[in-house]
């Protein structure tokens, strides 16, 4: 602290506190909403306390579906979510890994050719080419499947780029020692880079898993049957009855449960996550 | 990214490459190529026949007022949504870089919105703003404006703007906070010691320090609202009123649904490439410059 004013710090505090509520508060109204019935919230009588119908309306959301729109237990896209999360961390951290390993550890012909084919892909999000990607996936009979959802999303430059970064600052003594030792390429990655490499990967696991929890546009267009839909498409299906008969209760258990997972895991491992994004900016 | 010692091998590299190299080739060359060449091409209604028409798609829609109004729409999303989410995350960082006691705790409640989904950020403030039941329409009723956005245009973009702020707020945040810290104190306390008020020392040395990050930050919200944004608008406005908060990238998926228009929306894909790559380059040119005084 450069002065010590205590104005500014009650200003910086008020400041903050006026922040926080921003973000906190449709979440909130959101739970209250989940907890309370359908007519209060039709009404346009719902307060600031949460209502009795916690476990009712959860239960009744996650396995057996609203009353009048999808009536689908939400309990499967739940799982769909996780199954595509999980791939599309663990498929991009593999395949980075790798192709990082190569590009950094060995002289080949074509070198700094792939590592161009790979950096390029950072600027193009799927959504700009989405029919012809999915005209692919079509082809080759991926839709409606977890291999769809996932395979086409795990080419990405990012985790590539971090862990290219990561094994720069990896000291060469610590290669040339396990030369000496005689051990392989495969053998030094295994034993050597891949312990070295807990942090990043664990920072890249909680922004992957995040980024394929969240995807949107992806799912809706290559997924069709009610079984194979994710928790996050979910919820725009519950709206599209019209809006008298909305069951909001249901659409807002349907909203937290679509957002808890990846909360959870960001406020567990903030440091880790944190310090991967700052990373990746550089 | 050169090691003083690497390893031999002929083949392995390529082996070790081959898994990204083969998943990026299938799903996005391939079909970025193929959304260039679909551009050229015309598909009569039933999918029977294709015609090779060179520019005739971007013609078209360089003749369509809707597709003028998209432009403008995104335009005014991504300013709007980029300034308030970077000024207020940067107010926000700044308050929070300052020693204060429970600092951890701001921090940690103001970053989890990170984790939350676009939609699920659109869904939360529809449910706010809906009309007869929301929370904060009857506030706006009360105040005697007939709010309404499912009707009036302006609501309704400002409903989705409201939201994809929110949800951008805290990824800002975080690389602000980032941004501070790492500014040496010592340069502050010189300028606290030769007599700099407050505010002088922010906006002559802090702020110039900090344009990196402002810049990076810059080029991240623009391609985050121009393509991110996609789940709030789908779920919430779905496009409407009348086109009120259709973006370009809504566009895209609109026009080519269900195989309507291919070609069209395949030449709004490789504008929106263009845009997305000119961004990028723009970016790399003040990294490289390091924007700094």
């Amino acid at each position: 602290m450069v002065e010590n004013r205590p104005w500014a710090d009650l200003v910086s505090h008020l400041i903050l506190l006026v922040g926080v509520v921003i973000v906190v508060f449709p979440v909130y109204v959101a739970f209250v909403a989940s907890t309370s019935d359908m007519a209060t919230i039709a009404n346009g009588q719902l307060s600031l306390v949460p209502g009795p119908n916690f476990l009712h309306n959860y239960a009744q959301v996650l396995f057996h579906g609203t009353e009048s729109s999808t009536k689908q237990p939400m309990i499967v896209p739940l799982m769909n979510s996780l199954v595509m999360a999980l791939g599309i961390a663990i498929g991009k951290i593999f395949i980075s890994l790798l192709s990082a390993f190569a590009i950094i550890y060995f002289r080949f012909p074509f070198r700094l050719t792939a590592f161009w084919v790979i950096f390029i892909t950072l600027m193009l999000p799927v959504e700009v080419r989405i029919y012809p990607t999915y005209k692919i996936v079509s082809d080759l009979h991926m839709l409606d499947s977890y291999a769809g959802l996932i395979i086409p999303l795990i080419a990405s430059a990012t985790a590539t780029l971090l862990f290219r970064q990561f094994f720069m600052t990896v000291p060469d003594e610590l290669l040339e020692a396990s030369k000496i030792d005689g051990a392989g390429p495969l053998k030094f990655f295994k034993d050597t880079l891949l312990p070295l490499s807990v942090t990043p990967i664990a920072a890249m696991f909680v922004i992957q898993f995040i980024y394929g929890w969240n995807q949107y546009l992806w799912p809706i267009l290559i997924t069709t049957r009610d079984n194979m839909q994710t928790i996050v498409i979910g919820i725009q299906k519950i709206l599209l009855v019209t809006d008298a008969l909305t069951e909001w209760q249901a659409a807002m258990a349907t909203t937290i449960l679509a957002m808890l997972p990846p909360v959870i895991i960001v406020v567990a491992m903030q440091r880790l996550f944190v310090r991967g994004l700052v990373e990746t900016e550089k | 990214m050169d090691k003083r010692t690497v390893f031999s091998g002929k083949l392995l590299p390529y082996a070790l490459l081959a898994p990204q190299l083969a998943v990026t080739l299938v799903f996005f060359y391939w079909p970025a190529g193929q959304a260039v060449y679909q551009s050229f091409l015309l598909q009569d209604a039933f999918g029977i026949s294709t015609e090779f028409v060179w520019f005739d798609n971007y013609q078209q829609l360089f003749g369509d007022h809707a597709y003028y109004q998209a432009i403008f729409v995104t335009a005014v999303f991504a300013t709007v949504v980029t300034v308030a989410a970077l000024s207020l995350s940067l107010l926000l960082a700044v308050q929070a870089d300052r020693a204060l006691t429970g600092a951890g705790i701001y921090k940690t409640l103001l970053i989890w919105p990170y984790a939350v989904a676009p939609v699920v950020a659109g869904v939360l403030w529809l449910f706010m703003f809906q009309p007869s039941l929301g929370m904060l329409s009857k506030g706006i009723r009360v105040l005697g404006y007939d709010w309404n956005p499912s009707l009036r245009a302006g609501d309704a973009l400002i409903l989705v703007i409201v939201s994809a702020t929110w949800k951008q707020i805290s990824y800002n945040f975080l690389l602000f906070l980032a941004g501070l810290q790492s500014i040496p104190k010592s340069l502050i306390e010189a300028a606290a010691i030769d007599g700099a008020s407050r505010r002088r020392r922010f906006w002559t040395i802090v702020f110039p320090l900090l344009s990196p990050t402002t810049f990076y930050l810059l080029t991240v919200n623009l391609v985050y609202v121009f393509f991110d944004t996609f789940g709030i608008i789908h779920a919430v406005t779905r496009g409407g009123p009348a086109g009120a908060t259709t973006t370009l990238v809504y566009k895209v998926f609109n026009d080519g649904r269900g195989g309507g228009d291919l070609g069209i929306s395949a030449a709004e894909s490789v504008i929106l490439m263009l845009i997305v790559i000119a961004l990028t380059a723009v970016q790399f040119r003040f990294i490289e410059r390091k924007v700094n005084y």
